[in-house]
């Protein structure tokens, strides 16, 4: 029992929280062969954090209606003190955010974390994400600028292709039958205190299942004790080494190349929402466009927006879908190996496919990788409870 | 409370009345719960003043030359006024089996527009340029061969690809469903047309 003076002894006689405090962080046991992979929740945490920071004083200075919107903007950048770094930081830590919640789900793929018992944290996770992109879209929708307009009308119209209340549905969350003024001080409700509260909640329910049930490992074995280290310090330290890194990439980015090269902000917004006309290309934000180009690979409306939400939908279901005996990619099959290497070169690709017009060739790519990427979940039964499984050992170091 | 004190409490607990009270009290919290939802659901819905607009719009059609496109707001929507050439014309004719719909059998226009080239006069296309699939504003691509080889002229939605012909209907194996909508509008005179209304 450490010492404590008698201000902390009053308050943790009434409030332990340094019980939480131990529970969830310093006492904590960590399998000790977490690799660089196990870094990006941490940086989650991190990139979250700046998120809600810089989104608060964005809030002081932006004006969510149809006509001021756009120049309120232009006024954060111009005039506001500083506006410039506020908003830069905001613009590029959502899309840094999505880069470490991309790499962090892929790691839970490659090590089989969603496998039992971490099943429900599987499900938090990818409905976190789901969250999060929710919060992506409204967030593109404020600028009020052509991408902003086209891309909300375009994706709340997908809503309408459910059938029977579909169509009340669009109006409803439009709040007419077009995409006005309306709809965007609704946007800005959602994206400041709906999906920000939703998200934070569920992280901390996120982080205290993971308590429960304990960190995976790459090698994907169960761990005892005598495998594992406590969280603090030895984990700190790794952590803080790769927060530091990553903000140094991110300060880079965000001083030099905040735009970079019209991914994080694009150019056609730098126009103000025309309902009259749509851009040439209309796309939504880069971390959506994956999604995009499995809607554009169906020629149909409802079975293209079936196809999208079913796209998401796979993901809640992996772990059931997975019948390897092991975890970890280490000790899976050849068949799962090559499976995982087609399912992200069908993911990078449909993302890059999103970017571009629909040309007949670029639809056809998007129907194959589409296909690519869906047969990657649906066959999983098949080829995991075909191929062999490597045998693997019963502690971390043997 | 030592043992033999609780037993005897324990006895003169109702179990039932105590189930029966959580249950009745859940069922009417929850009904509660679901009418407290109910107004705030319904203030996102458009009031009445919003949904009954009854807008119209006179357009000047007098500075168009055949060939020529242009477009207007109406209700908050583009709506689109194209004068189309005698070959526009001859070629609609020719397209009908590469058509999703050819002959406008869903109502996506009025009575009056219900013809080969889904409108009132031949020449005068008048649609709501609102992509049918998810709303896009397609592009007017009147010029033979620009989006594809066998590209007769008509409009491009370049969102998710969707092709119209120059009335406004959709090719085969397209993401939109259906035509292009045809609002309510009437020729006050050779030169001028009110949009919004039939008569
Ligand atoms: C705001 C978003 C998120 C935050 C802040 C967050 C945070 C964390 C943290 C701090 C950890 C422990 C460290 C680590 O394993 O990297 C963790 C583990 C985990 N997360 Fe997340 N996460 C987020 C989103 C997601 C999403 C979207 C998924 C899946 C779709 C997911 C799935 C998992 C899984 C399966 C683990 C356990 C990994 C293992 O033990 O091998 N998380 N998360
Ligand atoms: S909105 Fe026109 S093709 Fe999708």
């Amino acid at each position: 029992m450490p010492r404590r003076g008698p201000f902390k002894t009053w308050f943790y006689t009434r409030m332990p929280i340094h019980k939480f405090w131990q529970k969830h962080y310093v006492n904590y046991l960590a399998p000790k062969n977490l690799n660089f992979w196990y870094v990006f929740g941490s940086l989650s945490i991190v990139a979250l954090v700046m998120q809600v920071v810089s989104g608060f004083f964005l809030t002081m200075f932006y004006i969510p209606t149809e006509e001021q919107a756009f120049n309120s903007i232009n006024n954060i950048m111009q005039k506001v003190n500083y506006g410039w770094f506020i908003r830069y930081m905001h613009t590029t830590g959502a899309s840094a955010l999505f880069i470490v919640i991309y790499l962090h789900i892929y790691r839970s793929i490659m090590y089989g974390s969603y496998k039992y018992p971490r099943e429900l944290l599987w499900v938090i996770g990818v409905t976190l994400y789901v969250a999060i992109l929710a919060e992506g879209f409204t967030g593109y929708a404020l600028p009020w600028g052509q991408m902003s307009f086209w891309a909300t009308s375009v994706i709340l119209k997908l809503f309408g292709t459910i059938p029977l209340i579909g169509k009340q549905l669009v109006i409803w969350l439009q709040g007419g039958d077009a995409v006005t003024g309306i709809t965007l001080h609704r946007m800005f409700a959602f994206h400041v205190i709906l999906f920000p509260l939703i998200i934070i909640i569920l992280t901390l329910i996120h982080i205290s299942s993971l308590h429960y049930v304990g960190s995976n490992n790459p090698l994907g074995i169960d761990t005892s004790k005598k495998d594992c280290i406590n969280y603090h310090p030895y984990y700190t330290a790794k952590n803080l080494v790769g927060i530091v890194i990553f903000l140094i990439i991110f300060a880079l980015v965000m001083f030099y190349k905040p735009s970079m090269h019209g991914f994080f902000i694009e150019p056609t917004n730098n126009i103000p929402a025309d309902s009259l006309k749509s851009p040439e290309n209309i796309s939504p934000a880069w971390y959506l466009t994956p999604y995009y180009s499995i809607l554009r690979a169906v020629p149909h409306k409802f079975f293209g927006a079936v196809a999208m939400a079913s796209a998401i939908a796979f993901l809640f279901i992996l772990p059931w879908l997975d019948k390897s005996p092991v975890r970890s990619i280490h000790y899976k099959g050849t068949l799962s190996k090559i499976a995982l290497l087609f399912f992200v070169v069908s993911f990078l690709g449909l993302g890059y496919l999103g970017t571009l017009t629909p040309t007949p060739i670029n639809i056809a790519l998007c129907r194959i990788l589409s296909l690519i990427y869906f047969l990657y979940f649906i066959l999983m039964p098949y080829y995991t409870s075909y191929e062999k499984a490597k045998i693997t050992p019963k502690r971390i170091s043997q | 409370m030592d043992d033999k004190n609780k037993k005897t409490h324990d006895a003169h607990i109702n179990l039932n009345r105590r189930q029966f009270l959580t249950k009745a009290t859940t069922a009417a919290s929850a009904v509660g719960l679901a009418a407290a939802c109910f107004p705030f659901a319904a203030s996102m819905f458009p009031s009445m003043k919003k949904v009954t607009t009854k807008e119209t719009v006179k357009v000047d059609l007098s500075d168009m030359k055949p060939g020529d496109q242009k477009t207007i707001q109406w209700q908050d929507k583009p709506v689109w006024i194209v004068r189309r050439t005698q070959k526009d014309l001859a070629n609609l004719k020719k397209l009908n089996n590469l058509l999703q719909d050819p002959l406008s059998k869903v109502n996506q226009q009025p009575k009056y527009a219900d013809n080969l080239f889904r409108s009132i006069k031949p020449e005068w296309l008048v649609v709501v340029g609102l992509c049918t699939h998810l709303g896009c504003v397609p592009t007017y691509r009147p010029e033979p061969g620009t989006v594809s080889k066998k590209w007769e002229g008509g409009f491009f939605c370049t969102c998710h690809g969707s092709k119209f012909d120059l009335s406004g209907r959709v090719y085969k194996g397209m993401p939109a469903p259906t035509n292009l909508v045809v609002p309510p509008y009437k020729f006050i005179n050779d030169a001028t047309i009110l949009i919004g209304r039939s008569k």
